[in-house]
């Protein structure tokens, strides 16, 4: 009979439309700006650069060594080496970014720059409402505004955090063990040579701490 | 009937090279690029006589974004979240075709549960893929709002599943070559079988509203038949092809990853008109959670990543590979070549969804504009693959 098809199709909706005064999942959206989903852990939006401490200038963790940039598939990351080195938040000496930029109009979000950062540098945040009236300037995000602390990591992702936070400390006790044994090594050779050549101070033959561990290689 | 595609754009038909329009009685319109049937930026060039379709130009390349050449210039993890944007629906699948390239030409094997982890997501990608298509195929037929409403309500808890897992909805970026990025979140598998518990309950109700509804057997029922020799000569794959009563389903037929693990059946078509292009797809859906319900049962701990798969500094031994999966629209296939770089010398994709289109003008011969916008909302297409 011909109308049977829309009284079934009105019923199928009607159906709907009273359950969705007693049924949440029938009902799916929500207020926006004034009620706000959680997102799920695991949700990225734009990346920024992770600094220990109170002080984003000095404890960035970032040695500017752009393996990132040249990863970054739509090349939206721009960084400019430092000339001089400074010590880090680790006490080691560092190279660190004089400019650190990313245009998060150009970047895709992929995350590939946190997988190939080998210094737990770089990561996902979950801010998205960048909004602005500003065409240009206002989304090349330079260091400053990158610059987020590891505080702020730990909990937007909890899991991810630990994980890292194990990495950093698994790798700074090796670095520890490492410097202490080389320290000890040198420390003896110059012992040995003090003893060989007894009118050199001992300062002059020991060397700057952690020399040439620093620089990571690069991938072709 | 009114015409609505035919209603911008119309201009007097020419004579062509080969004399088809004649005498000013046949219109020649262009449909699209802008036009809302089209699903994006495409362009159907139709010659009318009255409102019967006698000739058809599909027009592509207004999203072309050089894909190729893009990957080509890239390492190859960088053309990973670029193959998210090719058919944007699927992300997953096309992570997956991806990585099985690469791992053909690298020789990286993927761990068990890595292998269930990618069945998983591939076939969430395939229920929120066919849900949402049957939703647009009868939005095109003119049922505007709810069918195609409730399909987007259905498939939003497929990406919610998604995004716990990957960190994005539809730019999922997560297969890497010789696994997957990361593990599943705790309680995911959970989740994901309660959703798997209720899309029966979905699909019934979106049957009953559709599948019965005299309309849509009205507008579909011997509409743009594609017979199965034509389709084969075409090369046209995935549920337009089984619609033609073709059995060919590259999960049977080349058994990739652990799909000769599960049980399910590949169904097929009598027609291989647009109803029955939506029926498959349907019926894929019921089959799709069958593998889901297997895949979620069996799925066994483990590392979800080869060990020796690296990163930073990929460089595959020169050779060739081509990778082939059944996505949701098709055969989608890359097709790498090495010469031992960090970049593919050459990266060819076999876009489903391009190929299917080419048959398109054969489909629409004979039928009302109308008919050739449902038509083509039965192909299934998504630009961004078409175009790359």
């Amino acid at each position: 009979m011909l109308g049977q098809g829309i009284a079934k199709g009105l019923l199928q909706t009607a159906r709907n439309l009273v359950a969705t005064y007693v049924d949440k999942d029938r009902l799916p959206t929500i207020e926006y700006p004034e009620e706000r989903q959680k997102l799920p852990e695991a949700t990225r939006q734009f990346p920024f650069l992770v600094h220990d401490g109170d002080d984003p200038s000095k404890g960035l963790r970032c040695v500017a060594c752009q393996i990132c940039e040249k990863e970054c598939p739509p090349k939206c990351i721009y960084i400019v080496k430092s000339k001089d080195k400074r010590v880090d938040y680790k006490g080691q000496t560092q190279f660190y970014p004089a400019v650190f930029d990313i245009d998060v109009s150009v970047c895709m979000s992929c995350q590939i720059c946190v997988e190939v950062c080998p210094f737990e540098a770089i990561k996902m945040d979950t801010a998205f409402e960048f909004s602005t009236p500003d065409r240009f300037g206002a989304l090349l995000l330079d260091k400053h505004r990158l610059a987020k602390s590891a505080a702020h990591y730990r909990e937007i992702h909890p899991a991810d955090a630990a994980e890292s936070d194990a990495v950093m400390a698994a790798e700074s006790a090796k670095a520890e063990a490492k410097a202490k044994g080389d320290a000890e090594a040198k420390a003896k050779a110059a012992a040995a040579k003090l003893a060989a050549v007894p009118n050199v101070s001992p300062e002059a033959q020991l060397p700057p701490p952690n020399s040439g561990s620093d620089s990571p290689t690069m991938p072709m | 009937m009114s015409l609505p595609a035919a209603a911008s754009h119309a201009i007097r038909a020419r004579l062509d090279a080969e004399g088809n329009a004649s005498g000013g009685d046949q219109l020649e319109v262009a449909m699209g690029p802008q036009h809302p049937s089209t699903h994006g930026v495409f362009r159907m060039d139709v010659v009318l006589d009255g409102e019967t379709v006698v000739k058809l130009k599909p027009v592509f390349g207004y999203l072309h974004r050089n894909h190729e050449k893009i990957a080509e210039g890239t390492s190859y993890l960088g053309s990973m979240p670029y193959t998210d944007r090719l058919d944007y629906f699927c992300s997953l699948t096309n992570n997956w075709a991806y990585a099985l390239a690469v791992e053909k030409l690298a020789g990286l094997a993927v761990p068990e549960r890595a292998e269930y982890i990618r069945v998983i997501t591939a076939e969430l990608t395939r229920l929120q893929n066919h849900t949402s298509v049957c939703g647009f195929l009868l939005q095109d037929m003119g049922a505007l709002g709810t069918p195609l409403m409730w399909a987007f309500r259905q498939r939003e808890k497929v990406l919610d599943l998604v995004e716990s897992l990957t960190g994005a909805r539809m730019m999922c970026n997560y297969m890497r070559f010789g696994g997957c990025r990361c593990d599943l979140p705790p309680g995911w598998i959970a989740q994901a079988r309660v959703l798997v518990d209720e899309y029966p309950r979905f699909l019934e109700e979106f049957e009953a509203l559709l599948s019965g509804n005299e309309i849509l057997m009205a507008r579909t029922q011997g509409v743009g038949r594609l017979p199965a020799a034509l389709a084969v000569a075409a090369g046209v794959t995935g549920p337009m092809l089984r619609a033609s009563g073709v059995d060919h389903d590259l999960r049977k037929v080349d058994r990739y990853g652990i799909y000769d693990r599960f049980q399910f059946r590949v169904p097929l078509g009598d027609h291989g008109d647009v109803f029955d292009r939506y029926m498959i797809r349907v019926l894929e859906l019921r089959e799709s959670l069958g593998i889901l319900d297997q895949a979620l049962r069996d799925i066994p701990p483990g590392p979800v990543i080869d060990p020796k798969a690296k990163l930073r500094g990929f460089r595959p031994k020169a050779g060739e590979a081509y990778g082939r999966i059944e996505s949701p629209k098709g055969e989608l296939g890359f097709y790498l070549v090495s010469d031992g770089g960090p970049n593919p010398y050459r990266y060819r994709v076999r876009p489903p969804s391009l190929i299917n289109l080419t048959i398109l003008e054969d489909m629409c011969l004979g039928h009302s504009v109308a008919d050739a916008v449902v038509i083509l909302g039965s192909v299934d297409i998504v630009l961004g693959e078409v175009d790359r």
